[in-house]
């Protein structure tokens, strides 16, 4: 009886461990996928033949890396626009009142509210009207604009976190408006903008729906694996698909040691 | 002199709400001012608009002969000691101490740092962050902080209201002794009188965004001008009373029935209803049989409770008319405390009394006992 | 005392010139501020939104080639009601299954995380968002090789009784529920984690202190105290959901597909503009409509 008392006492845990153990099911079948030798092209089956030669050359699909690189561009410049203007607003709507505000948030909130299908959708009827070429900038514009919203979520809260006493202390000591935002809001706040930023890489990095709408003959690493989905996926595919996550997750898990270390002390 | 902070018919509202209201202050040069009060009293709004952090509705604050009414808090030279201490987290202890010497453009700063460190105590801490340092560590900073750009007037907003009783005790003296060996106008803002009569030279005590009284701690506890300072700095026994005349220097007075005496110079209120004051450390107990001293002014009354708390033994006594009483004692002689139950006479010196004006109504509560002869009503 | 040299220097006479009237806070300054970011806002989501509104409105029997007429036909709406409202009840049901699993799987996770993984936390947050990392398509398409017809689950399923031989899990509706269970489980568990990580657990140890058991703790004290989690979870899981297309194509059958995959058809295969518009309005009609109702049933307005 020892072992359902045990069961008792951490079916929380179980369930989330087991929870985790779903969320992490397809990035394993995406590893094992990628050093598997299919049994034919269309097959999505594990074959009982394994290999590494995808690994040894994982841009041997054609058009995979010049799909990457375009994402990769893509993403980068998204990136850059959707997190300055996003930070503007943030401060705008963290460190100010003003008439409007309301309606502003509102704004800033139906994006993330809008169905993908929709706003790519509408997006296309716009670029459509104005007879503007479809193709990598139009694919940016979008992005800049669904990144746009999560950059001021985010960098909101972290402003609305910050003390404002460190601001005053600042003034205190003699540092004007922008000495103060320079030597002391912007460092406090850079953390924020940095999450805001990795956040808008992956979202534009990742995203298909929108994408497919406005992109033309524009092809971007999710668009690729789509087309190659109906004629069955490269398994090249899987290796992006495994180092991008490994890439990404010691990133993620270095930086959190790193904060862990400096937090020690407080 | 040439440096007092003087505060002129200042007034600040938020909305609708008046935090201060009407004030006018005058703080001199090298002075530790204490501005006490309870919370929502508008001490730190008053602080804040010396900084400059806050917009007065209307008035003036002068430096000296300078109005610096309108200038932001960067072009002020005063500086602030910040409650929770608002060290810059991303700057090490010897950046947050020179960035306001880097702002006004002091070229060397090393030097004014180290010895800001050594004046605070605290020399080996300039390379540490400060999420790395003690709650009394980083208070010591902010205040090297403030002290290093050689304010006219230093800012304290509660500023020891984070740290434990021992290390509050332990600041106390150390920013005696720092506002001594420096010679700053400080201003302290708290709301712990025991605090601010530890440390100031001059407390005003503030009430609704007025002060209430404004004196040294001696004149203010001794002689209290309103039944709110007698309560609010330490505790009073208040009884209500009406003058009957004048005997000498002293104040005859009647309450419940009783005669009492008081010298005139400690009246704030010479005639009609007043209150008759006492601190309970002034009065001493006898018992029924023993005599008071000849003079003294006497209550009989019978003990509710008693604490021993070491030092002094603190009694409640119940008067015939109803009314507590509290009288402590210190533990000088030997012998057991009183216990619950005594009938005891409680008297003091007359000139220990003062005498307090009294609005017609307040108090008439507690005469309504007085007609009851055996003190058993509740 | 050292004097204070800089801008102190006291006019001479006594009298100091007035002060210069307080300086009024740059009133345009958040304007500026908001002006790039709003103007993308406007051009890029309101402007094409409002034109999406008139499209909807269009005569249907033009074409992109030679052009719609605005004829304000509102039959438009009607027609694409009476074609595709299985589509609709189906994105509104899959969305809303696939909501409630997440809750029931993400509370426990959220709650385990946010009180009882001590140093691991950060970790297994990282752990939650870590799906993130891998292309969404990629991870879908991973779906169809665990699902597959000879795949382990399936053959699990085919040799307990009850399960006919030749059952299938890929390309039934379960599948895409399970897509996208697991596409916006994150999207659930986030916003519970905050809420949970923020509950102070003495809260729990009083209730049980004061004679209620685990389960009596959890209804009264810790499920009413994380309920905006919960709300701003299902609203996060649900809207993505409900105009989701991709898992019903890549997981499903044309007898499993959402509204998403009629207007994706409508707008890049039939060139329908006009009941492409009214089918976005459509959804986007009921997702605020349900988004509205939910907030006041639920008491309360923090969500946006």
């Amino acid at each position: 009886m020892r072992f359902w008392r045990w069961v008792a006492d951490h079916w929380v845990m179980v369930v989330g461990l087991l929870v985790l153990a779903y969320l992490f099911l397809p990035i394993v079948v995406v590893f094992l996928l990628s050093v598997n030798r299919p049994a034919n092209r269309l097959s999505y089956d594990l074959s009982p033949s394994w290999t590494l030669e995808y690994w040894a050359d994982p841009f041997g699909a054609a058009g995979l890396g010049a799909a990457l690189r375009v994402s990769v561009g893509i993403a980068l410049v998204a990136t850059l626009v959707a997190t300055v203007l996003g930070t503007l607003m943030a401060f705008a709507l963290a460190r100010h009142r003003f008439r409007g505000r309301a309606t502003t948030n509102v704004l800033i909130f139906l994006p993330m509210a809008t169905p993908e299908v929709v706003m790519g959708s509408s997006l296309l009827a716009l670029f459509v009207t104005l007879r503007v070429p479809l193709g990598f900038w139009t694919v940016v514009v979008a992005h800049i604009l669904f990144c746009l919203s999560f950059v001021v979520v985010t960098v909101k809260a972290r402003l609305a976190g910050l003390d404002p006493r460190l601001q005053e202390a600042a003034m205190d000591l003699y540092a004007n408006e922008w000495q103060t935002f320079r030597r002391v809001t912007l460092p406090l706040v850079l953390p924020g903008i940095a999450a805001a930023a990795l956040l808008s890489l992956s979202l534009s990095f990742d995203d298909f729906i929108i994408t497919n709408f406005n992109s033309g003959t524009t092809v971007t690493f999710p668009m690729y694996v789509w087309g190659a989905a109906q004629r069955g996926i490269p398994r090249e595919v899987n290796v992006v698909g495994t180092a991008v996550f490994l890439l990404a997750f010691v990133l993620v898990v270095i930086v959190q040691l790193r904060s862990r270390r400096k937090a020690r002390y407080v | 002199m040439a440096d007092d902070l003087v505060l002129e018919n200042v007034t600040k509202q938020f909305g609708g709400v008046t935090a201060v209201d009407d004030l006018s202050l005058t703080v001199p040069e090298g002075s530790f001012f204490a501005l006490l009060g309870a919370s929502g009293c508008g001490k730190t709004t008053t602080l804040r608009m010396v900084a400059g952090l806050e917009e007065l509705s209307s008035g003036t604050v002068r430096l000296g002969d300078r109005d610096i009414t309108g200038l932001r808090p960067y072009k002020r030279p005063v500086n602030t000691v910040f409650q929770s201490y608002a060290l810059f987290p991303h700057l090490t202890v010897e950046d947050n101490i020179a960035f306001g010497l880097k702002q006004r453009g002091v070229k060397d700063t090393k030097k004014k740092v180290a010895e800001m460190l050594e004046l605070v105590q605290l020399p080996a801490f300039g390379k540490r962050k400060p999420a790395q340092l003690s709650g009394g560590q980083q208070q010591r900073i902010a205040l090297a902080r403030a002290l290093v750009n050689e304010p006219k007037v230093l800012l304290l907003d509660e500023p020891l209201g984070a740290l434990d009783l021992k290390l509050r005790r332990q600041m106390q003296i150390e920013l005696k002794r720092i506002q001594t060996e420096v010679g700053t106008t400080f201003l302290h803002v708290t709301h712990d009188q025991e605090e601010a009569m530890w440390m100031a030279d001059t407390v005003a005590v503030m009430t609704e965004g007025k002060i209430a009284q404004l004196g040294s701690p001696t004149d203010i506890y001794e002689f209290p001008s309103s039944p709110f300072v007698a309560n609010f700095l330490g505790q009073s026994n208040l009884f209500a009373a009406e003058v009957s005349g004048t005997a000498g220097d002293d104040l005859l007075l009647s309450a419940h029935g009783g005669r009492f005496a008081a010298p005139s110079s400690r009246a704030h209120s010479a005639d009609g209803r007043v209150w008759l004051g006492v601190r309970p450390e002034k009065v001493r107990l006898a018992l029924p049989g023993e005599d008071a001293p000849a003079g003294h002014n006497q209550v009989h009354g019978v003990l509710t409770d008693t604490c021993y708390a070491g030092v002094s033994t603190e009694y409640l006594l119940k008067t015939p008319w109803g009314q507590e009483m509290s009288v402590f004692s210190a533990n000088a002689a030997a012998g057991e405390p009183l216990q619950p139950g005594t009938e005891v006479v409680a008297h003091w010196y007359p000139p220990h009394s003062f005498v307090l004006a009294r609005q017609s109504g307040e108090g008439d509560e507690v005469m309504r006992y007085s007609a009851d002869p055996l003190g058993v009503a509740p | 005392m050292t004097a204070f040299v800089g801008t102190t220097a006291a006019a001479p006479g006594g009298t100091a010139p007035p002060p210069p009237p307080p300086a009024r806070r740059r009133r345009w300054l958040p304007y500026l501020l908001l002006l790039p970011g709003g103007l993308w806002l406007l051009l890029f989501f309101v402007v094409p939104s409002v034109q999406l509104a008139g499209t909807s409105l269009y005569d249907r029997s033009g074409s992109l080639e030679l052009g719609y007429s605005q004829a304000f036909a509102f039959g438009n709406y009607g027609d694409a009601i009476i074609a595709y409202w299985p589509h609709l009840v189906r994105s509104a049901l899959y969305a809303g299954i696939a909501t409630i699993i997440c809750a029931v799987l993400g509370y426990p996770l959220a709650y385990f995380i946010a009180q009882k993984s001590g140093r691991w936390r950060n970790l297994l947050l990282v752990c939650v968002i870590a799906p993130f990392f891998t292309t969404f398509l990629v991870r879908t398409l991973a779906w169809k090789s665990i699902l597959s017809d000879n795949g382990p689950v399936t053959g699990f399923f085919r040799s307990l009784p009850f399960f006919p031989d030749d059952f299938r899990l890929l390309a039934t509706p379960v599948a895409v529920v399970c897509g996208l269970v697991y596409n916006f489980l994150p999207f659930m568990v986030l916003p519970l984690y905050a809420t949970l990580e923020r509950l102070d657990g003495r809260l729990l140890e009083a209730a049980g202190d004061l004679y209620a058991k685990p389960a009596t703790v959890f209804r009264r004290v810790t499920l009413p105290l994380s309920m905006p989690g919960v709300i701003a979870g299902t609203l996060l899981t649900f809207i993505p959901a409900a105009g989701d297309y991709i898992n019903a194509e890549l997981l499903g059958t044309p007898g499993e597909y959402m509204i998403g995959n009629v207007i994706d058809s409508a707008f890049l295969v039939r060139l329908d503009y006009p009941q492409a518009a009214a089918l976005s309005f459509l959804l986007m009609a009921t997702i605020l409509v349900m988004v509205f109702s939910y907030i006041r049933a639920a008491g309360t307005d923090e969500v946006v």
